[in-house]
């Protein structure tokens, strides 16, 4: 199974490298990755592949997303399907 | 790989503009569950609704997670309860409350089905259910009761709508205490749907299979967000952006009802389409209708607006789903939208103009507070007007109004939560006594003759 990771934020040094780690702890493997940043906000969207991950998609979301308020940003891990049925016809 | 704009786009629309899947609903037949008597049937129920929704509320909790959207009500219809107890009605209050209480161990929020079918003839045993009504809902939480007086295919059974506007004045009678809280809980309906989510209203119809997921989506702030996007739009434009804005909000729903019904070895039954309101500011039908062009909602040119509104929402839905079904269409309910009770506080919208709007979209005259000293007859004949625009539009419509007890014009009256607060309207004050004391039955339109 696929999902999306989404980092949003204000730019600051290491959010990659924070978030990738968090990421292999759980075995969750990175399939493609596209980072910006738009108007001095970092912006990234990773597609990652769950089927060796050590959690379940629900825990990982929430893990993800207090990490993310940890350090600052707004993460979120959601099912690559619903980007898929909203926005492919 | 997506790209940066979709997946904004979609986080955006549920952190900004309160996209959610409004309700997953799980329709269970209770056919299998009738006994010998009441109580042996109410037990049957209370075991059948706990063991088939035993994992509803896990699972909806679990895809919101998965796919990182809101899923706001998990609730569950049941086949029509006067049907099962049509051999000892007096006992079918026994079998409200084991549902009310099966709602309660399930954790869900609400369990619509306390109903009758009666649009063409009243059995005796209906007439019997149909007065305990108003005791059933004040001795109850969950459990919400809708009542069919008529089809565009059968007429309109008047002797039922008289009974119901007795009905509803019982029922805020009984529950006075609580500003006549129970009649939130009642619906009564012309061309009622067998597959509806959305409560108070929803049942699961005969024709239904056994156990049946439908979903209502919902997502008036990100239609209105859209159309903030296009201030120079015509019309024709506008409503091609909220089409494509309903087909986005329509996928997300038909998503999550397939999955929720695999993980809950139910059949998927619909996508209901329909633009629900709730109180929360930039969550509100009125205000689309108002960022169109409207000084306030109400006002001339109101109906229009929704009829276009309504129809381009039901055009990206059915695009988008492979089974479109229940209510689908805007709903205006007075007091869980707040640009209607800002409409309804300033005088800018009145009954009149709300029973217009009912002809273009669905559904009704919906959580609208009344003076608590209107007549069961004038209840009843507002009942008729809304049944005869359903009956002669092949549309359903319903009466969903709360003659608040010892409340008049000028005042409030605050459910919280979802159901939200109204000020209560007025009502023409002239009587339809004579029509309403007639009784009988107003027969099928001529174009209901199809065969």
């Amino acid at each position: 199974m696929r999902a999306v990771v989404t980092v949003v934020g204000k730019d600051k040094t290491g959010i990659i490298s924070k978030v990738s780690t968090f990421l292999a702890e759980r075995e969750v493997n990175i399939v493609d990755i596209s980072q910006t940043i738009l108007e001095d906000y970092f912006a990234m969207i990773m597609l990652v592949d769950l089927s060796a991950a050590t959690q379940k998609l629900a825990d990982l979301a929430e893990d993800c997303k207090a990490m993310g308020e940890k350090i600052g940003m707004s993460i979120h891990v959601q099912h690559e399907d619903i980007f898929n049925a909203m926005h492919r016809v | 790989m997506f790209n940066y704009k979709d997946v904004l786009e979609t986080i955006e629309m549920v952190e900004r503009e309160h996209l959610d899947i409004r309700t997953v609903t799980m329709g269970v037949s209770l056919l299998p569950c009738v006994r010998a008597t009441g109580e042996a049937t109410a037990q049957a129920v209370y075991d059948t609704v706990c063991k088939k929704a035993e994992n509803i509320v896990k699972v909806t909790e679990e895809l919101s997670k998965e796919y990182g959207i809101p899923i706001v009500n998990k609730r569950v219809s049941v086949t029509p309860v006067s049907l099962i107890c049509a051999a000892f009605p007096e006992k079918a209050p026994i079998v409200g409350r084991a549902l009310d209480k099966a709602a309660k161990t399930l954790g869900i929020d609400f369990l619509g089905g306390y109903s009758a079918l009666v649009h063409k003839g009243m059995a005796d045993y209906e007439r019997i259910f149909l007065n305990g009504i108003p005791e059933v809902l004040s001795t109850t939480d969950m459990l919400c009761s809708s009542v069919n007086v008529g089809s565009s295919k059968s007429g309109i059974n008047m002797d039922a709508v008289r009974l119901m506007g007795q009905v509803v004045k019982n029922t805020a009678a009984a529950t006075a205490d609580r500003d006549g809280f129970g009649c939130a809980k009642l619906v009564v309906f012309c061309n009622a749907v067998e597959d509806n989510p959305f409560m108070a209203g929803a049942f699961h119809g005969v024709g239904e299979s056994d156990t049946v997921i439908n979903v209502g989506v919902s997502g008036p702030g990100v239609v209105q967000h859209a159309i903030e996007a296009v201030p120079e739009a015509d019309l024709a434009e506008l409503a091609e952006t909220i089409k494509c804005t309903a087909f986005k909000i329509t996928r997300a729903g038909q998503l999550i009802a397939k999955e929720a019904a695999k993980r809950l070895n139910a059949r998927f039954g619909i996508v209901d389409l329909s633009l629900a309101p709730t109180p929360a500011r930039g969550d509100s039908v009125a205000q689309i209708l108002e960022e169109i062009g409207l000084e306030s909602v109400g006002t001339h040119g109101t109906t229009a607006c929704l009829a276009m509104l309504n129809d381009a929402v039901k055009k990206g839905g059915v695009m988008a789903s492979s089974q479109v079904g229940g209510l689908s269409g805007a709903f205006i309910p007075v007091s869980e939208d707040i640009g209607m009770i800002e409409a309804a506080e300033r005088g800018d919208i009145n009954l009149d103009k709300l029973e217009a709007m009912t002809a273009v979209c669905s559904v009704g005259l919906d959580m609208i507070a009344i003076p608590g000293d209107t007549s069961a007859e004038t209840i009843s004949a507002m009942i008729a007007d809304e049944a005869a625009i359903g009956m002669i539009n092949n549309k359903t419509t319903a009466v969903r109004v709360i003659p608040v007890p010892n409340k008049g014009v000028g005042e409030e009256v605050n459910f919280g939560g979802l159901l939200g607060r109204a000020p209560i309207m007025p009502v023409h004050g002239k009587s339809s006594s004579k029509f309403i004391l007639r009784g009988g039955l107003i027969p099928a339109p001529i174009h209901s003759n199809k065969n």
